[in-house]
This record gives C-alpha cells, sequence and structure tokens, in this order.
C-alpha cells in the first residue's frame, strides 16, 4: 500500500454530530425512551435541513428536560414548567429563529400547563413535542396529569383516580394548528411528524408516548422498556385525522396514533403585524426579522391590502 | 467463509452496522426491531455490566439504520454500503 493512500475515516452515528458528545453517556436508565425520541428529533433536524444557528431548544426540568443540555444546538434548560413562555420570549425577541419545546408531560402539562393553553390560543410559532411517560419520572413516579385512571405511582399506591388528559384533544382545542401523536415504537413516523411540525407555521404539537421503565413501568408491574416497546407495537393504532376527543388512553388500552389536525391559522407574528399596519399604517416599520414572516403570512394579501390601505393616508 | 476460490454466495454487502460496547445499557430495543435479525443479544457484559448486541447474522445488514433510530442510548447505528 502506498504511503498516500489514507483510509476513510470509521463512519459516524448520524445523531453524533447533533450531540453534545462530552456529555454523553446521558443520564437516562436503560431502555427510557427519551434517547429514541431524540434520534427521531435530530433526523429530523437533519432532513429540514435548517440553518442550524437559527434553531433553539428549550427544555423545563424533569429527565426530559434533560435533552436541551445533550444536544449541540442553542439550549436552554429553563425552570420547571417555563419552556415555553421562555420560547415565546425568544420568539419575539428574534421572530427568525425556529423554536422548539422539548418537555415531559409533568413539566407542560401540570405546572405549566397554563402556559401551553395560552401559547396555542395564540399561535405562538414554535413546535412543542411533550415525552409522555405518564409519570413524574425524574422526581420518583408520582401521578401527573396524564396518568391512567388505575394506574399505581408513588402517589397513588393503590391506583389513580383522577381523569388525565388527552393531549391530543387539549392541543386541539387550545388552537393548534398541527398536532400529532406517536409512540416511542414508531420511530419512522415520529420522525417525519416531528419534521413537518417544524415546518410548519404556528404552534404545532407533537405527543410521544414513551417508556418509563423505572418508575412507570416497574410500580405497575409492566415489565422494562422492551415490554412497552413491544405493547405500543401490539396496542397502538394508526387513525390518521381522528377526532382528537377519541384519542384519550386509559391504562394499558389501546394507543391511537396518527396526525390528528393539520390546519392553517394566522400566527400571533402575522396577526400582529397585519394589525399593526392596519392601525399605525406607514408609521409601522416592521422590527427587524419580522420581513420574512410578513411575506410567509397566510395572511398576506391582507397585509398587503392593510400596506396599500394605509399608504394613502400619510398620517 | 468458502474454501479458497471457492465464488462467494454474496460478494456485495449491503451494509454495515456499529456498535459501541461502552455506550451500550443493554435494553434490547435494536435486536428486536432490525427488520432482518441481524443482531442478538451476547452473553458477555460491558464495563458497566451490561449485555451489548452482537450482530451475529452481519451478512444480511442493509444498513438501514433503524438500530440507530431506536438506540436511546447512540450506541448503535448502521450505514449502507455505497460501493
Ligand atoms: C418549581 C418546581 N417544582 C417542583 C420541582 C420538582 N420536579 C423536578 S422534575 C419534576 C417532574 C418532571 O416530570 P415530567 O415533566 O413528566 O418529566 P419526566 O421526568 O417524566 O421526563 C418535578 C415535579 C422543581 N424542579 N421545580
Ligand atoms: S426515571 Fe423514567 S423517565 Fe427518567 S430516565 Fe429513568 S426511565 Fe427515563
Ligand atoms: S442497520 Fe438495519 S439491518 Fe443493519 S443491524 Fe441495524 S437495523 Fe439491522
Ligand atoms: S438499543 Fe442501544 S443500548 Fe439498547 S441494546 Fe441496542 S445498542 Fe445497547
Ligand atoms: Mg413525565
Amino acid at each position: 500500500m502506498s504511503a498516500d493512500v489514507i483510509a476513510p475515516p470509521p463512519p459516524e452515528n448520524p445523531t453524533e454530530d447533533w450531540l453534545r458528545e462530552e456529555r454523553i453517556p446521558h443520564i437516562w436508565c436503560p431502555g427510557c425512551g427519551i434517547g429514541t425520541s431524540v434520534n427521531c428529533f435530530t433526523q429530523a433536524l437533519e432532513e429540514s435541513k435548517l440553518d442550524r444557528d437559527n434553531v433553539v431548544i428549550v427544555s423545563g426540568i424533569g429527565c426530559t428536560g434533560r435533552v436541551a443540555g445533550y444536544l449541540k444546538l442553542d439550549s436552554f434548560h429553563t425552570t420547571h414548567g417555563r419552556p415555553i413562555p421562555f420560547a415565546t420570549g425568544l420568539k419575539l425577541a428574534n421572530p427568525k429563529l425556529k423554536v422548539i419545546v422539548y418537555s415531559g408531560d409533568g413539566d407542560l402539562f401540570a405546572i405549566g400547563g397554563n402556559h401551553f393553553f395560552h401559547a396555542a390560543r395564540r399561535n405562538v410559532d414554535m413546535t412543542v413535542i411533550c415525552v409522555n411517560n405518564m409519570t413524574y419520572g425524574m422526581t420518583g413516579g408520582q401521578v401527573t396529569p396524564t396518568t391512567p385512571i388505575g394506574a399505581k405511582a408513588t402517589t397513588s399506591p393503590f391506583g389513580n383516580i383522577e381523569e388525565p388528559f388527552n393531549l391530543p384533544f387539549i392541543a386541539h382545542s387550545c388552537g393548534a394548528v398541527y398536532v400529532a401523536r406517536w409512540t416511542s415504537f414508531h420511530v419512522r413516523q415520529l420522525t417525519k411528524a416531528i419534521r413537518d411540525a417544524i415546518a410548519k407555521p404556528g404552534f404545532t404539537f407533537v405527543e410521544v408516548i414513551s417508556p418509563c421503565p423505572t418508575l412507570f413501568s416497574r410500580r405497575n408491574r409492566l415489565g422494562d422498556g422492551l415490554d412497552a416497546m413491544k405493547f405500543y407495537k401490539a396496542h397502538s393504532e394508526i387513525r390518521n385525522g381522528a377526532d382528537t376527543r377519541e384519542v384519550a388512553i386509559s391504562h394499558q388500552s389501546k394507543i391511537i396514533c396518527g396526525k390528528f389536525v393539520d390546519i392553517t391559522r394566522t400566527t400571533w407574528h402575522d396577526a400582529q403585524a397585519a394589525h399593526l399596519h392596519r392601525v399605525m399604517g406607514n408609521r409601522f416599520v416592521p422590527p427587524r426579522n419580522w420581513e420574512h414572516l410578513i411575506k410567509s403570512d397566510p395572511m398576506e394579501d391582507l397585509v398587503a391590502e392593510t400596506i396599500r390601505d394605509s399608504s394613502g393616508d400619510g398620517s | 467463509m468458502g474454501k479458497p476460490g471457492e465464488v462467494p454466495l454474496k460478494t456485495k454487502v449491503r451494509g454495515e452496522v456499529f456498535i459501541d460496547d461502552l455506550r451500550c445499557k443493554g435494553c434490547g430495543f435494536c435486536v428486536e426491531f432490525c427488520p432482518t435479525d441481524v443482531l442478538a443479544m451476547s452473553d458477555g457484559y460491558n464495563p458497566k455490566g451490561y449485555h451489548v448486541p452482537r450482530a451475529v447474522n452481519a451478512a444480511v445488514c442493509t444498513g438501514c439504520n433503524l438500530c440507530g433510530l431506536y438506540c436511546p442510548d447512540f450506541a448503535i447505528f448502521g450505514v449502507r454500503n455505497l460501493g
């Protein structure tokens, strides 16, 4: 072999490029589904061909809340329940950013529920990915707003009696423009859903049903992470376009997966821009970074019209 | 492996799988969901005490990287052979 023949570099895990390698191995338990969702997320980003410098990821607190810290993106690990208001602030300050919230069911729907409802209502342009393991993993397996009736948790040793939230229904009724649910078994579909959610303007939501073998499965004698994955495979049904009122999950029931909502609604930024054009006329100068939002506006005509209308009054 | 001089049955390997033993936590996702049953859990342990997978049927790996998408520990991946 001649000296100038250089062996090709050993191939690298496709996820590697997105990880803060110095922080790996991560803290997640064997068979925890969070890492699987991260592969789908990074694959979706890869396929999205977005400029990484404009992608930010915001997490709250919890096992899922660790995701932001493991990813080589502009990452924000915020206080418990507050990733959505934090993300809203980022988007207001710099509308050019692709803002992604990645957090757990407890973080987003218990302490942070209020924020979820209002960001969806306002249609703030962001993607929220919720890893729903039906428990507070990080703090030892307490009941969350998604724990099914009958499931045991640290705080419900004889079984939970409280009606859980049906997350796609909540997202839908609060105004999210894209709502999908997959499990960590559905890696290809989940990747596509995340990619589509990120590409879509407005408040988009992806729920990922995911195993917490250490706390949820063990306490409910459901085996390990692999058993949960096999359960998802055997007991999920894909029903795209399903009525979100009908996709609630009971304890060990069938899990209905799919894309449930994909609609268009004026985003908060677009509504604001159109409104300011309307009331301020020429005096409204869109802040830096807003121009592209106005151009990609589903209400483009309205904006153009208001600009035309207001250009006459010269006030 | 055939005898010397024999034409191998399969001349082109379609894909290859790589395993990082140190990162693996032995969950078995990759073994269960590999579409061509390339992988099996080995009896051996890694330094953290987890069983790790091995490509016992490497010739049928397509490099689809489904194992990589499933692995929650970023410990395995497949690559397609572009040759
Ligand atoms: C203000 C505040 N209250 C409570 C906590 C304790 N705490 C930390 S993580 C967590 C729950 C996380 O649950 P979830 O969002 O479902 O994430 P998981 O660990 O299940 O991924 C709680 C209650 C905290 N850190 N801060
Ligand atoms: S406690 Fe549960 S959610 Fe947290 S890392 Fe372990 S398995 Fe995952
Ligand atoms: S790359 Fe595909 S075929 Fe090869 S081991 Fe992984 S899952 Fe199996
Ligand atoms: S999926 Fe990853 S962590 Fe699990 S057994 Fe396979 S290589 Fe190990
Ligand atoms: Mg949780």
